[in-house]
């Protein structure tokens, strides 16, 4: 009734569909498994992509070829580029989505690949054959082959729903739990572990006073995601911010004695970033209100997203905190939220090319290993995809290096570090964000991307070159064209900067606080013509490379010194045991990951500077 | 290198002397030296006992009298199974002892390598194991307890706490650049002004104590310059208390530099005596006198001596002045007082220049000199149980870290966005980290969520 696929993906949120689409346009046949059809690309939780950090994995997502940013731009109501008041590193594209029109499109794109089939079933196995993934089974007994698999199961391995004193099983609001995986692979030797997270209540928009609310609009001039023509977003909905106050924390209080979180009922570790409002009240009880982002969930409907009052208390107490948020007194539930536990699998038990260490050819993306957001899932989905085409091709597996995207960043974290708590990028998290911008993600990675031989790259390419043409153009002008004091001093004066005696090259004004490239433009009839030639684009990020070309370096001689040490390979025979200076947690964690590298080894948690000198000796250097 | 090896080596200095220690390490060490030794069962006796006994070679010849002390793994210097055989201090027996048991495979060590055994069994970490280097080098008092106190771990714990109160400020950016969307304090520029103002402080109190650190181990420089025939030689010998340097009458007797070392209270100087200086006469003075310039180039304190008969306040003052480096530490001896008793010092005071008068030939002030001396590099600069660098390592470091906080400051000033300041602020930390350990992102996002309330 099959092929032998080269590629079975298991499941289809964010990480399934760009895993099968990664793998379909790398070459590879791809079978696409779900429990429901009706439910592909579902936003479980926030229907909102982007965000600080988040932002800047999809701008990479949409580089490396995958369509995140893509369906985003297509189907989004409202966009904002946060912390424009910050450095251009911080920039970071958020965008209000259309739950549903989201997930139609990302459905459309799948089916619209031939190399894509789909199966609508639960799988409950893998079959494994000498140590290597060859296919899974299904809930009604079918085997279906392949020569790889990746498992991108979210939230649904034994997945229990919290409500109060409720809970029952299920992956999603009104969607069964998979069972029989995570079974079989502890079996196998792995480890599993308990993760939870949340979503908060739905509501009927009609039933609200928004005029009580602060109005939250988009920006007037909307950006996008992607890198190619997508469409400009028109018509944008505003969001609406209000505020939580002493009663409504205190009619959540009635309900802590009923409170899974609180008597124990729930083990799984949940996020601190991403707390519960009873989480909230609770730690940070000094605290006399909380925030709240009151969200639309689509064009087409008045279902409205409480963000920020995540919940697993009983549905009674949220509906009555609910009527205490000014504005909400007439509030209608559509449905309560809710707290979820799921299994994950730690992923220091995976090599960076996201394969596990004990099943050949068996890959795993999203939450199953311990991340959270659909960012996080689509990149990874997106690398395992990649990988497991490369994998069966015998060719090396593609992995980004922390100096090079965010997504290095987050697996080269999940893989050394592992995670207690679901994983979020932060801009923190990477020591590299100055280089790691939303705006140069294409130059960044498209290349490389391209070089994979993925499909329709080569349009990609083009975009990218043209871009790097123009950067450079851009760049000699501002370096080569001079100023004079009469055409600059008086905006200088406007700006309280000191005025120029001579005349002086562009560049050095442009490096003075306060002076960008649009000030430049406005002044100057000659620099608003010449600029008037290209795209906004490459003039931005020409701006950026101008202005903070000190900072850049910087940071670059800094990639540069530790990638001296990412050079210095550790070879896989090392007897950790034996060098008795490691501390036990060193030697037990530089055995089980096996780092590559010394640099690598320095990242494992556990493994201290000290430890590191110890190798660094033992290795004779 | 293995660690499985065992190794060999003459404990004590090379030379004749009454005892002559060998150590020898590792998993044969008991074994081959039971084999070899006749008087008591090694491999039967206590760990820290000392037995007396016959070392013989192959053929049963004796070829010393000797005790053996018994060190089992781990309590041992290098945590390996460890015999020091103390023998007699001839070179011939040493040497033949040693050829023993290199015959039987044992290696000869490699300078150090019982200490890095002992760093790669875990006995110490990288800062001890060099401090006991330097406690080995160490040849005063001074140099011997700086050496104790960085085999502490002295250097590490205050840069912790600052380090500590960086990342606590470090978060408070990172929070705002990764939360901005929320409801939260934020960063006081001013507030992380006055911190970075603090920290800057203490590393350049700690990288001045490394002038006096490298001082203590090395010796403080100081030359002693002036113009020909003032009594330099004549100083030198009074401080010495010996005739180390030729005198006579003949102004331009000291032909070139002349180095001595002095011990004051624990402190080593090396006293540096220079032809003195003038227009020279002949070539080999010429070469002196360029000498003289370039020793007090290198100094860290110039002791500028003068005849109180010959020279006037203004040539006193000129001198100084040409010769003394930027922040050079200076004192003025006012010498041959006995030919002119009446001499009123004060007309030759130049700014804060401590002088002294001195009359070299009848040893005069002297011990007072000696002190003035003492009291430059201690009482200045060092207080009681602070903390000293002489690790160049972390000169290093601080000065990276004192660059980057630089940089902090001048982005405030120029109001640069907070991700490149942050960018600096890691930097530091990274160098810090250099000394104490790394940082790592996590310790950033636990500071945060420990603190605030965070998440929609």
């Amino acid at each position: 009734m099959f092929p032998l696929y080269d590629v079975i993906v298991v499941g289809a949120g964010h990480a399934g569909c760009e895993a099968a689409i990664a793998a379909a346009n790398m070459g590879s046949k791809v079978l696409l498994a779900t429990m429901n059809m009706q439910t592909i690309a579902q936003m479980s939780c926030n229907p909102a992509m982007g965000g600080v950090a988040k932002g800047q994995i999809v701008r990479e997502i949409d580089a490396l070829g995958g369509n995140s940013g893509i369906v985003t731009d297509h189907t989004m109501v409202q966009f904002r580029m946060l912390n424009l008041s910050k450095g251009p590193a911080m920039w970071s594209p958020r965008a209000q989505s259309d739950r549903m029109q989201f997930a139609r499109l990302w459905r459309n794109l799948l089916e619209q690949n031939d190399r894509i089939d789909f199966w609508q079933e639960m799988v409950t196995g893998i079959i494994i054959k000498q140590g290597r993934a060859c296919g899974v089974k299904t809930g009604i007994g079918l085997e279906i082959p392949s020569k790889s698999v990746v498992l991108t199961n979210g939230t649904f391995l034994n997945g229990i729903i919290h409500i109060g004193e409720k809970q029952f099983g299920g992956g999603r609001a009104g969607e069964k739990a998979a069972t029989g995986i995570t079974e079989q692979l502890v079996k196998l030797g792995f480890e599993s572990g308990r993760m939870k997270t949340g979503t908060p209540p739905r509501i009927d928009g009609r039933s609200l006073d928004w005029s009580k609310m602060e109005l939250q609009p988009g920006d007037q001039v909307p950006g996008k995601f992607s890198f190619t023509d997508t469409p400009v977003l028109k018509n944008q909905m505003p969001c609406h911010i209000a505020y939580t106050n002493a009663q409504v924390h205190d009619t959540l209080k009635t309900g802590f004695d009923r409170s899974p979180m609180f008597n124990g009922r729930i083990q799984g570790q949940g996020p601190r970033y991403c707390p519960s409002i009873e989480d909230k009240i609770n730690r940070f009880a000094d605290r006399d209100r909380h925030q709240l982002f009151v969200e639309p969930e689509g064009r087409d409907t008045c279902e409205i997203y409480v963000n920020g009052f995540s919940s697993s208390l009983p549905e009674d107490i949220q509906y009555k905190a609910l009527k205490k948020i000014p504005g909400f007194e007439a509030c209608k539930m559509f449905r309560p939220g809710y707290a979820i536990e799921y299994d994950y699998f730690p992923p220091t038990q995976l090599d960076l090319s996201l394969e596990t260490k004990l099943v050949k050819n068996l890959f795993f993306a999203g939450q199953i290993n311990g991340t959270t957001g659909y960012e996080e899932a689509a990149c990874q989905g997106l690398m395992a995809g990649i990988n497991a085409h490369l994998t069966i091709k015998d060719e090396e597996a593609f992995i980004l290096k922390r100096s090079e995207a965010y997504i290095g960043v987050l697996i080269d974290d999940l893989i050394n570090k592992g995670t207690k708590e679901p994983y979020r990028m932060f801009t923190s998290r990477a020591e590299y964000r100055i280089l790691l911008r939303q705006d140069n993600a294409d130059i960044r990675l498209t290349p490389k991307a391209a070089h994979l031989g993925m499909n329709e790259m080569s349009k990609r390419m083009e975009i990218v070159n043209r871009k790097k043409q123009e950067q450079k153009a851009i760049t000699k002008f501002f370096l080569t064209t001079s100023v004079t004091p009469e055409q600059i001093n008086p905006i200088l004066q406007q700006l309280e900067s000191a005025p120029i005696r001579h005349a002086v090259k562009l560049n050095s004004i442009l490096l003075r606080p306060g002076v960008n490239i649009t000030t430049l433009s406005n002044a100057l009839n000659y620099v608003n013509k010449f600029l008037s030639h290209y795209s906004d684009e490459a003039i931005y990020t020409s701006e950026v490379n101008i202005k903070y070309a000190g900072y850049i370096q910087k940071e670059q001689d800094m990639v540069d010194k530790m990638n001296r040490l990412e050079e210095v390979r550790l070879n896989d025979s090392i007897d950790y045991f034996e060098l008795k200076s490691l501390s036990n947690e060193a030697r037990e964690k530089l055995d089980q990951i096996k780092p590559r590298t010394i640099g690598q080894a320095s990242r494992i948690s556990g493994v201290s500077p000290s430890d590191i000198s110890v190798l660094l000796v033992h290795m004779g250097r | 290198m293995l660690l499985s090896d065992t190794i060999i080596a003459i404990a004590t200095p090379p030379g004749v002397g009454a005892l002559g220690i060998i150590r020898i390490a590792g998993p044969k060490a008991f074994e081959l030296v039971d084999h070899f030794f006749i008087g008591a069962d090694l491999l039967k006796a206590d760990s820290h006992t000392i037995h007396f006994g016959v070392i013989q070679n192959e053929d049963e010849d004796p070829i010393d009298e000797c005790l053996t002390f018994l060190f089992r793994a781990p309590n041992s210097y290098t945590g390996d199974d460890i015999i020091e055989i103390s023998c007699h201090g001839s070179s011939y027996v040493l040497q033949a002892v040693i050829e023993i048991f290199l015959r039987q495979g044992v290696r000869l060590a490699k300078p150090g390598e019982f200490t890095m055994r002992a760093f790669l069994n875990g006995k110490m970490d990288l800062s001890q194991a060099e401090a006991v280097a330097d406690l080995i080098a160490s040849d005063s008092k001074s140099a011997h307890d700086l050496a104790i106190r960085q085999m502490r771990g002295g250097i590490s714990e205050e840069i912790s706490k600052l380090r500590q109160e960086l990342i606590d400020f470090a978060a408070l950016i990172e929070l705002e650049l990764d939360f901005g969307e929320e409801d939260v304090e934020f960063a006081d520029r001013k507030k992380l002004q006055e911190l970075i103002y603090k920290i800057r402080k203490y590393i350049q109190q700690l990288l001045q104590s490394f002038q006096l650190g490298n001082a203590i181990k090395q010796g403080v420089s100081t030359v002693i310059a002036g113009r020909p025939n003032a009594g330099k030689s004549t100083l030198l010998n009074a401080l010495l208390n010996e005739e180390r340097a030729i005198v006579t009458e003949i102004p331009g007797t000291t032909r070139d530099t002349v180095e001595e070392i002095l011990n004051i209270k624990g402190v080593s100087f090396r006293l540096i005596d220079t032809a003195g200086i003038r227009e020279a006469r002949d070539q080999v003075e010429a070469i002196g006198v360029e000498r003289t310039i370039a020793s007090i180039a290198t100094s860290q304190i110039l002791v500028y001596v003068f005849d109180v008969t010959q020279i006037t306040p203004q040539d006193v003052h000129i001198d100084i002045r040409s010769l003394r480096r930027e922040n050079q530490a200076v004192l003025v001896v006012a010498n041959k007082m006995d030919l002119n008793p009446y001499t009123k010092p004060e007309k030759f005071q130049l700014e804060q220049i401590p002088i002294i008068t001195t009359s070299a030939k009848n040893r005069m002030n002297i011990e007072y000199l000696k002190e003035s001396l003492y009291k430059l590099v201690i009482e200045e600069e060092v207080q009681e149980d602070s903390t000293i660098v002489s690790n160049l390592r972390h000169v290093g470091a601080l000065q990276n870290a004192d660059a980057s906080l630089d940089a902090v400051l001048s982005g405030i000033d120029k109001y640069v966005t907070h991700d490149f300041i942050a960018m600096d602020i890691r930097q530091a930390l990274h160098h810090l980290g250099e000394i104490t350990g790394e940082i790592h992102t996590d310790d950033l996002l636990d500071s945060i969520f420990s603190r605030f309330c965070i998440g929609k």
